[in-house]
């Protein structure tokens, strides 16, 4: 194993330094390639169990792991809120010490709290991965950014990013603001000043109200999905307002520099945050995204696996 | 039982000097009535030591009845005197809660019977915690309450509240308040700010407390009552507490060691012990408490010792339920912070916060070293290095994020009523 990587959790970016997360993006490389092949399965984890724990419902993530994991030919299984114990009142330490007593190799956490993650890596042999912790972090997903990014555009030192919606609640943008800025990027943060509040200049990005002024200097757009089925009342008056103020819509994709990246973490909502023209046009990066994040995911197994399994 | 040597500090009767201190039948007594005492007199050596007032707790949880196992009555007062205290004030939300007569009644006996210092019990402002009726505010005064609160609850409908006030004002009783306005609190579990930015965790604002001062400041003008604003914590409930008290309204405010010994940088690592309501606030914020605290404005140290059970507290942050103990660090805590190292206040000022402060507050017969008084002691060791162990602690749980802290003082000796309930 390479003396680059010694961790045997994945629990957000912030912990991470510039090299590690390069590391993980040159490890990507590797794996993004495997994808490509006629046989699309390598035995890095042959014989190592993961376990898929989305104590928070989630499609696209836990699938994404899922398949990273059968790439890398582990044993998989996949235990929801609805099918644990924790329904039936078992604190999380007690399910997770379970499934460690199975021998688990690897545990995939997505949780609505934050700090799950850690909660667990501190208490447990196995690796644990953060699948999305509450609104603190998704680091695979701001890896899976990061990756794309550098793909398109060789270089994340000195660009621009704008990221886009309700940061507040956001676990990507958090993860986002901290491996971006730790690979030299600049960062503001557009949305409703209720989601976007200033206490987030103190992070070392810029806030900003306007995106029509942010608009036509970006690299790289991150639009967020506005979660209006969880978001109280208080935090904007509706979204015909939040279209009007913050949509990314035709209109204002015209301000955009023609090579600026468009991405969104999905699942999009097609005329919400972006206009659903603009998310299937030529700038939108959204399903290279996808395509990455199984690479990355394979990439954040097999070197925390390897770490765990020594 | 003679004290000898000792530096007998007492606001309450102006003293501050090295002499004996003299215990007769349990009170504190003149020289000449040991004397005539016939059989062997008990004589302890406090050369070097503070012989204070009893140490009085206006804030404790002992879960009893309901919770017994995080806390018990005789636990919790054991905890007590491990910390130095001869008299600890009980908030009300057990389980049935203190809302009513014979619940009261229940905890007196269970003291009586268990407990190796004075525990005093509180009735609740409303029914059964829920903000909306009165509780029988008059019968729990007859059943011997010292105050009324809804601790950890805070009653949000301001008329029921002004009602509250008036009517305790007219059983002598101070209304106690957990200063939270729920609308802006929401679910916050920490302080708003750069931390709860950072990791993502539900803000609970600066505003949400300062919002129930104020409040209180306008309920204690309007009915001319005493309101105590219970484990402040903010730079705006400081500055609206001191304008209000230079007014002469009846409002006062108690500190927490926690809310000065630590910020919400403490939260980084998720650390459930690291949550309590209201949270570990901004180093500005400890920074005006500590002002707060030298120029008078609070007046009263207190714990809110809120003991946990280990499973209960070993879960994700926002599942873990708020507060730490504290009634075994406080005292250390304080004596470190206030008087070794920032120099806030000295000590015959933290101990008159302990002591006279409080008793003026509830009214009691305690907190002075007067001849006559119950004979409540506490010896300290102002100087004394220690480290906090929770595996050493009386309490029932060890729900603590001090441990390990080194600190300087701590009580060596604890009386009640004449007789050393603890020593170190």
């Amino acid at each position: 194993m390479s003396t680059r990587w010694a961790r045997k959790d994945l629990l957000g970016l912030r912990e991470l330094s510039a090299d590690e997360i390069n590391f993980v993006l040159e490890t990507t490389d590797a794996f993004k390639q495997v994808g490509t092949r006629e046989i699309k399965k390598v035995p890095a984890l042959r014989g190592k169990t993961l376990v898929n724990f989305f104590v928070e419902p989630s499609t696209r993530t836990r699938t994404s792991f899922e398949l990273a994991a059968f790439r890398l030919s582990a044993d998989v299984i996949n235990i929801s809120a609805t099918t644990s114990s924790l329904t039936k009142g078992e604190t999380l330490k007690d399910t997770a010490r379970n499934l460690e007593a199975l021998h688990a190799d690897i545990l995939v956490l997505r949780h609505s709290s934050a700090g799950a993650p850690q909660f667990l890596a501190n208490r447990l042999k196995a690796s644990v991965i953060n699948a999305g912790d509450g609104a603190h972090e998704h680091p695979t997903q701001a890896l899976l950014d990061l990756y794309t990014i550098r793909e398109r555009r060789g270089e994340i030192a000195g660009l621009r990013v704008a990221i886009i919606g309700d940061i507040l609640f956001s676990r990507v943008a958090r993860s986002n603001i901290f491996g971006l800025l730790k690979l030299g990027a600049h960062v503001t943060l557009v949305g409703p000043s209720t989601l976007v509040p200033r206490e987030f200049e103190k992070l070392g990005v810029e806030v900003s109200y306007k995106i029509d002024d942010v608009l036509p200097k970006a690299d790289v757009v991150n639009l967020l999905r506005i979660q209006h089925e969880r978001q109280r009342r208080e935090y904007f008056p509706g979204l015909g307002e939040y279209i009007r103020l913050f949509g990314l819509t035709k209109e204002r994709a015209k301000l955009l520099k023609p090579d600026c990246l468009i991405m969104h973490p999905g699942p999009i909502n097609r005329g919400v945050e972006i206009d659903s023209d603009v998310a299937d046009g030529v700038q939108s990066v959204i399903l290279d995204q996808v395509t990455n994040g199984l690479a990355v995911r394979m990439a954040v197994l097999y070197l925390c696996g390897g770490i765990s399994t020594q | 039982m003679i004290i000898r040597n000792g530096r007998v500090i007492d606001r309450a009767s102006k003293r501050d000097e090295i002499a004996d201190l003299y215990v007769a039948d349990g009170r504190i007594a003149q020289k000449s009535e040991v004397r005539n005492q016939k059989s062997d007199v008990e004589e302890i050596d406090a050369k070097g030591l503070i012989v204070a007032p009893g140490l009085i707790d206006i804030h404790v949880h002992f879960r009893e009845p309901g919770f017994s196992h995080k806390e018990t009555i005789e636990s919790g007062a054991r905890a007590a005197a491990a910390g130095g205290f001869t008299t600890v004030v009980c908030m009300p939300n057990t389980s049935p809660t203190a809302d009513n007569p014979s619940t009261i009644a229940w905890i007196k006996d269970r003291a009586a019977a268990v407990a190796c210092v004075n525990v005093l019990p509180t009735g609740t402002i409303s029914r059964n915690l829920a903000g909306e009726e009165l509780a029988p505010i008059g019968s729990l005064a007859q059943a011997g309450v010292v105050a009324i609160t809804d601790d950890g609850h805070c009653v949000q409908n301001h008329e029921v509240m002004r009602r509250a006030v008036e009517y305790a004002r007219m059983v002598d009783l101070p209304v106690f308040d957990h200063c939270q306005d729920y609308n802006l609190v929401g679910n916050g579990v920490v302080h708003e700010g750069y931390w709860s930015t950072l990791l993502g965790l539900p803000g609970w604002p600066a505003a949400g407390e300062e919002a129930m001062v104020m409040r209180n400041i306008l309920l204690a003008e309007l009915c001319d009552h005493h309101i105590h604003c219970q484990h402040l914590t903010t730079a705006g409930s400081v500055r609206l507490l001191r304008e209000a008290r230079a007014r002469g309204v009846k409002i006062s405010g108690e500190v927490c060691p926690h809310h000065i010994a630590l910020t919400d940088e403490a939260i980084q690592d998720f650390d459930t012990n690291s949550k309590m309501n209201p949270p570990l606030r901004s180093q500005a914020d400890v920074n005006a408490l500590l002002e707060g605290i030298a120029d008078g404005t609070l007046s009263i140290l207190c714990s809110d010792h809120a003991p946990h059970a280990d499973f209960e507290k070993e879960v994700e942050f926002d599942a873990a339920p708020f507060g730490i103990i504290g009634l075994e660090t406080e005292l250390g805590l304080f004596l470190d912070l206030l008087v070794h190292k920032h120099r806030k206040i000295d000590m015959a000022q933290l101990i008159a916060m302990y002591t006279v402060e409080p008793a003026r507050l509830l009214k009691i017969n305690a907190g002075t070293l007067s001849i006559g008084a119950h004979a409540d002691v506490t010896l300290i060791d102002p100087e004394l290095e220690w480290t906090v162990r929770v595996d050493q602690f009386q309490s029932a749980s060890r729900n603590s994020p001090f441990q390990a802290w080194k600190l300087k003082g701590r009580a060596v000796r604890t009386i009640v009523d004449g007789k050393t309930v603890w020593k170190l």
